[in-house]
Formats: C-alpha cells, sequence, structure tokens
C-alpha cells in the first residue's frame, strides 16, 4: 500500500524520534549512574541496538529482545512478560 | 470517517468511551472474552462473563446506537488449569447461537506451555466442529515471536481450518509475514508501549498485504486507548492517504473479514 500524496518522513517525525533518543540517552545515563548495568534486561537493551546497524531494523531489535526457542515450556508459571528473555544464552 | 473497532474489551470501559467512539465513527464493536486481571474462581464465572458478553454488554452499546459483536473463549492465561480450562469450554456450544456471537477468541497462547497448547487445540477443535471464525491473541514482548510461530504452526496443520477464516491479532515487525504468508488475516494492536504505535502499523500496511490486516485499540482496564483506530486513521491522512484508502483499511477491510460470520451486519 502507498500514500496517494507521500510525504517527507523526516519532516514528519524527525522531532519525535529526536526525543525519544534523548530518552534513551539519559535512560542509559540513569541505569549507569544508579549501578544498575548489569540487569539482564540493560544488557538485552544494550544488545538489541546493534540491530541499529542492519537492514530491518525494528524487526532485528524485536528479534534480539525475543525468545528464540521453539520448544513448548512445561508450565507456565508467571502470567506477565518483561520485554527481555531472562534465559538468553550470553 | 467510518470505522470498525475489532478488538475492545468494552466491559472494562466507562459509558465515555462509548460516546467518545460513536462520535469519531465507530460503527461496530467487537469484543473477544480476555482474563479478568485475576483468575475466575470457577466455571460459574465464565458462565456469568459469557452472560456479559451476549446480552447485557450490547444491550449497554446499542444506548449508544453502536452494534456489539462478541467472541468467546477461555483466556490462555488461565490454561494452566485443564479442569477448569474443559468446563469452560463445554459451556461455549450453548451461547454460540446467541445472535452477537462471531467465533472462538481470543484464544492463543501466553507463555507458550504445554497446557496452553492444549487449551488452544481444544478451542480450535471447537471452532472447526461448529465452522465458526477464529480469532487468535498472540503473546506479549519477548514471548511473542516463539508463540505466534506455533500457533502458525499448529492451525496450518489442522486441514479442517480455513486460514481466511482466522485472524492473528498483535502482529508487529518480527511476526506479520509469517503470519500473512501462511494465509491468515493479520490484527495491529495500537499500544502505546507493548505493541505498535500508529507510525509503525501504517508501516506495517505499507509492507504487508494490506488487504488482510486490520487495526484495533484491545482498550481494556490497563493502559490502553479506546479510540487509537480514528487516531490512526488520523495518522494515515498526515503521511498523505487519502479517504477512500482509509475507508478500506477501517471499514471495508474488517467488514470483509467479520462477514464470514452471519451474525455479522454492520450500517454505513
Ligand atoms: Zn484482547
Amino acid at each position: 500500500m502507498k500514500p496517494n500524496e507521500k510525504q517527507n518522513s523526516v519532516e514528519l517525525y524527525f522531532m519525535e524520534v529526536r526525543a525519544k533518543l534523548i530518552d534513551i540517552a539519559a535512560f542509559m545515563d540513569r541505569v549507569e549512574r544508579d549501578g544498575l548495568t548489569e540487569d539482564f534486561r540493560y544488557q538485552a537493551f544494550k544488545e538489541a541496538m546493534d540491530a541499529l546497524d542492519s537492514d530491518d531494523r525494528a524487526e532485528n531489535v524485536l528479534l534480539s529482545l525475543s525468545d528464540r526457542t521453539s520448544e513448548l515450556i512445561p508450565a507456565a508459571t508467571t502470567k506477565a512478560a518483561c520485554g527481555a528473555w531472562p534465559d538468553k544464552p550470553q | 470517517m467510518r470505522y470498525i473497532e475489532p478488538h475492545a474489551h468494552m466491559v472494562s470501559r466507562t459509558t465515555d468511551d462509548y460516546l467518545a467512539m460513536v462520535t469519531a465513527g465507530c460503527k461496530a464493536v467487537c469484543e473477544p472474552a480476555f482474563w479478568a486481571g485475576f483468575d475466575r474462581s470457577s466455571a460459574h464465572g465464565f458462565y456469568d462473563y459469557f452472560c456479559q458478553l451476549t446480552d447485557y454488554e450490547p444491550k449497554r452499546a446499542a444506548k449508544f446506537g453502536l452494534p456489539h459483536f462478541s467472541w468467546l473463549c477461555i483466556n490462555p492465561k488461565e490454561a494452566e488449569d485443564l479442569k477448569l480450562a474443559d468446563e469452560v469450554i463445554a459451556l461455549i456450544p450453548e451461547f454460540l447461537g446467541r445472535d452477537n456471537v462471531l467465533g472462538i477468541g481470543e484464544i492463543g497462547l501466553n507463555k507458550n506451555s504445554r497446557n496452553e497448547m492444549t487449551v488452544l487445540e481444544k478451542h480450535v477443535n471447537l471452532a472447526a466442529e461448529n465452522d465458526q471464525l477464529i480469532l487468535v491473541h498472540t503473546p506479549h514482548l519477548e514471548d511473542k515471536f516463539k508463540g505466534t510461530k506455533l500457533i502458525v504452526d499448529m492451525i496450518k496443520s489442522d486441514s479442517r481450518i480455513d486460514p481466511g477464516k482466522v485472524l492473528i491479532d498483535h502482529v508487529e515487525e518480527h511476526t506479520a509475514k509469517y503470519v500473512m504468508d501462511a494465509g491468515f488475516w493479520g490484527g495491529l494492536t495500537l499500544y502505546p508501549e507493548s505493541k505498535c504505535t500508529s507510525a509503525r502499523a501504517i508501516d506495517i500496511l505499507e509492507s504487508c498485504e494490506a488487504e488482510r490486516l486490520w487495526m484495533n485499540s484491545a482498550c481494556d482496564w490497563g493502559v490502553s486507548v479506546p479510540l487509537a483506530v480514528p487516531y490512526a486513521a488520523q495518522e494515515m491522512r498526515r503521511r498523505g492517504y487519502d479517504d477512500e484508502t482509509i475507508d478500506k483499511v477501517f471499514f471495508k477491510n474488517p467488514v470483509k473479514f467479520l462477514s464470514q460470520c452471519a451474525n455479522f451486519t454492520v450500517r454505513g
């Protein structure tokens, strides 16, 4: 699907994602100040940043944060998801 | 504009939300059965919930002139107790005859466990035996990629199920193609943090077969936006789409999928 009148996506989104980028930077400063860089979620977050150098960035960031195994687990011990895969092999 | 809200948990919302939705152009709302935020203690709780979805809530929506439809199931979050799941699934057939019921949903996986898969298989069997549409919930966040593949592979392996009568919801960039390539319909859920923003949802529309995708707010008792669908339409306008294309994405496409159920009727 294509728009009838294609708009300039930098024009549309630059300010919005600029703000998000500064938020990311400030978040990383904060985690470092608080001594929480060993948290597996933060480690996964930093690793996912490598995907920004790939072609399909959104897809690869999501994959980096995903459980990539294919076997059903024996039983659910929680209902919640945390956004990063706790058992990711390092 | 006119639009369909194909996935909203209205039992958790207020009358203000109904008013805002009809004011924004909503022509029908579809409500899948879901987890209440706490585990129900018995099948009786589900019986009452199914009555609410098929009787009380349509009446509440009708006060705002909004047709209300529902999907029935036990949510994957409550699938670890197989005995309870069996009791709830046994209740469903008597509700399938009610005139606002669209099919079985939202079924699926949550943490990708064995019992969740067993209960999913039982729901798919129920749908096959009763020739029902299926609405599938895919897992959240880190569990989505694995769960989506397991779900797609399982449903595809059941020759009784026509993929064109199954919508797999909450797809994102890493799962949309797998769902669409298998012939299913896909749902894009508009959540500010845990699912798609409007901008990303439109990106996916532009890169996949938009004819088999719909957008929904999946508004419920958590942080969610009941007007997320018309907001996404506004984002499409900002991106240069005309009214005709927007009408196709937000009205005609969902109507096409939902009209496969004889109970679904809508006035444009
Ligand atoms: Zn839902």
